[in-house]
């Protein structure tokens, strides 16, 4: 298994290094100028002499290694600096952003957080809600709790973000002003006030993301379990006298966990990419947000580091979700 | 066989009925049998005939909806195993009474080692710490004749073969020294060579361990060679229950007599063609107002259309559901 990790890792590297190579070119192929947001009073000779000095004067095959060079070797550094007070950085340039003048990765570690609190925690919530809801929808097929759990799915998957979101918006800040409409980054928990204002205002955009979560996972976890509950080695294990929840919940959960966690990991990057339209709407500064800015400037270093962030995580989560499935899986051997 | 002695599990009109969406299916039919101490009752008939849900019914493992165990009584350790709350069931199923299923390949959870497997119903039942259930785990596998027995605990069922799989089976079913085994057919997946080592096994076992054996099988053969009695099923009643001997010199029952006959024998003139009992079993779609084998059997007469026979005590054990009388070549009284 490790060797089979260590050889997923290898391969990875030209994955990734193609993945790099496209979004630089599309990139570059597409139309559009980091210079067309600067005021119009600027000459278009000084416009010019900008541009130049953004580097945009070289050609690809000049600032592609160079953005490698500075995505893999030096942001590493001033990392290694930073954590440790070393100086193999030595002065070297990190990725700028074009917008703002500032590295990218300071600008990208400021925003981290507000999209890993409101994305992660949505994902949590939405697989603890999903999971439950899918053991006892199989468990209980065709009942009152299945249906209602099937229409919920349904909603979740039928109704996307900007609209769920609009609709609790105008609901719950709007007409019954028991919520904020929009997130407060600048918030900072320090007593059991703030605490519960942080909760208040992280609610809506959880709930939207979560529900798109819920409704995908109960779907497949109800779907394994099915096809488990009726398997043999179940009878086996009420024959030995084991209790319903013995059954249930360790024999047939075990086998039905197998494909789920499969589906979990590989959501994990979709649900990035999910969460720049509720981060708009919710007017939370994540990432998310960040990369429809720097669409919107052009501010090409942006777009391709956080772009290629994206890639680098379902990359990974790839690996993770097959190693994953050799772990739960004794059937499966990889080496 | 201790004949006389008090049966270990007595089986009264057992009654079991599927609901479908195209109405009832009467599986099981006032079914009653009992069985003794240590012995070993086969019972034989055709796929459909009724047996798996019969001995599942006992221990309530069929999946409701849609099986409906509607009546009867089913006495063991003097209790109605039909009308006991889940925990003292549970407390027989695994415990007091085993269950060794027909396809080993699929009767074993793939994700637990079998050390795992065979462990649970002894920490269950017999309240054993998980040394002692490793220990006894062991035991178990080297009783049933898996070499290497605690190496083997760690492995996965993946790793053993079908043999080596119904082994295991055997060895969760014998865990906690039940009184009564129940084998539903778990040599018909297997292949001939492997089956015989399994028969082995099991007669072995019997011995070793004294305990009552309910086999199902639809192999006459297995039956002949094994058996104490023999009870032959069919449409979900008892057609015919006899002594192993007396079934296969004097058997009564026309189906039986039939079943018999599509044995090939190694004997004698080649046949040109198998011999087969035409037609199909019924479905049972309603209670039973008439034979349900008087559409196959060659002596039915207009009695057969409108009663269902009763089982007729022919003697030494012996008994029979038919209106014909073998013995004499004709009809028996009304």
């Amino acid at each position: 298994m490790l060797i089979y990790t260590i050889r997923r890792l290898l391969i990875s590297i030209p994955t990734l290094l193609f993945i790099a190579f496209v979004i630089f070119m599309l990139l570059e192929l597409a139309p559009g100028d980091p210079m067309a947001q600067m005021p119009l009073t600027i000459p278009p000779e000084v416009k010019e002499k900008m541009r130049l000095a953004l580097g945009l004067g070289e050609p690809w095959w000049v600032r592609f290694p160079l953005w490698l060079k500075q995505f893999f070797v030096v942001e590493p550094q001033y990392w290694i600096d930073n954590a440790f007070g070393t100086n193999f950085a030595d002065g070297a340039q990190r990725i700028i952003s074009f917008q703002s003048r500032s590295p990218v990765f300071e600008i990208i570690a400021e925003r981290m957080p507000q999209t890993l609190w409101v994305v992660g925690m949505s994902y949590v919530v939405g697989v603890l809600i999903a999971l439950p809801i899918g053991i006892i929808s199989a468990y209980r097929q065709y009942s009152v709790f299945d249906q209602a759990g099937t229409f919920v799915s349904m909603i979740g998957f039928s109704v996307p973000p900007f609209f769920s979101g609009v609709l609790l918006i105008v609901i719950f800040s709007v007409q019954l002003k028991w919520l904020p409409s929009i997130y407060d980054t600048t918030h900072v928990v320090s007593d059991w006030d703030s605490f519960v204002f942080q909760l208040r205002q992280m609610v809506m955009p959880v709930m939207v993301l979560a529900l798109q979560t819920t409704a995908q996972v109960s779907r497949y976890m109800r779907a394994s379990m099915l096809d488990n509950l009726t398997q043999d080695y179940v009878r086996t294990a009420r024959a030995k006298g084991m209790t319903e929840s013995v059954v249930v919940l360790k024999h047939v959960l075990r086998n039905s966990m197998i494909p789920v966690v499969t589906v979990i990991a590989l959501g994990i990057p979709a649900i990035f990419g999910g969460a720049i339209i509720t981060e708009q709407i919710f007017k939370v500064n994540g990432l998310g947000q960040l990369l429809i800015i720097a669409l919107q400037g052009n501010d090409i270093p942006m777009v391709m580091t956080i772009t290629f962030l994206l890639a680098v995580l379902i990359v990974m989560m790839n690996l993770i979700a097959d190693v994953l499935y050799g772990i739960l899986d004794p059937r499966i051997r990889y080496d | 066989m201790p004949d006389g002695a008090l049966p270990v599990l007595d089986v009264r009109d057992l009654k079991t009925v599927f609901k479908t969406r195209s109405g009832e299916v009467h599986a099981v039919n006032d079914v009653s049998f009992s069985l003794r101490p240590g012995e070993l009752l086969g019972v034989v008939g055709e796929s459909g005939s009724g047996k798996s849900v019969t001995m599942m019914s006992l221990l309530g493992l069929l999946p409701s909806p849609p099986a409906d165990v509607r009546n009867g009584s089913v006495m063991f350790d003097d209790k109605d195993l039909l009308n006991v709350d889940a925990e003292t069931l549970r407390k027989v199923r695994g415990g007091k009474i085993g269950f060794v299923f027909q396809d080993p390949m699929t009767s074993l959870n793939p994700v637990f080692t079998v050390g795992v497997q065979i462990m649970e119903p002894l920490r269950k039942h017999m309240g054993m710490s998980k040394k002692q259930a490793a220990a006894r785990s062991q035991e178990l596998l080297e009783l049933v004749g898996i070499p290497d027995a605690k190496r083997r605990l760690g492995d996965y069922p993946h790793q053993f073969s079908g043999g080596m799989r119904q082994r295991v089976m055997i060895a969760i079913a014998l865990a906690c020294d039940p009184q009564v085994l129940i084998a539903d057919e778990p040599t018909t997946a297997l292949d001939v060579t492997i089956q015989a080592q399994i028969l082995e096994l099991m007669k072995e076992l019997r011995t070793k361990l004294g305990m009552a054996v309910i086999w199902i099988t639809h192999d006459l053969g297995v039956i002949a060679g094994i058996a104490d009695r023999v009870m032959v099923m069919y449409g979900g009643q008892v057609v015919e229950h006899a002594p192993v001997a007396n079934l296969f010199n004097d058997p009564q029952h026309p189906y039986t007599r039939a079943l018999l006959k599509t044995i090939p024998t190694i004997h004698g003139e080649r046949a040109a063609r198998l011999t087969v009992i035409e037609g199909q079993p019924p479905i049972m779609t309603a209670p039973p107002a008439s034979c349900p084998f008087r559409d196959r059997c060659d002596v039915a007469f207009d009695r057969c259309e409108n009663e269902n026979p009763q089982r007729y005590d022919l003697g030494a054990g012996h008994d029979a559901a038919c209106f014909y009388n073998a013995r004499t070549g004709a009809p028996r009284d009304a």
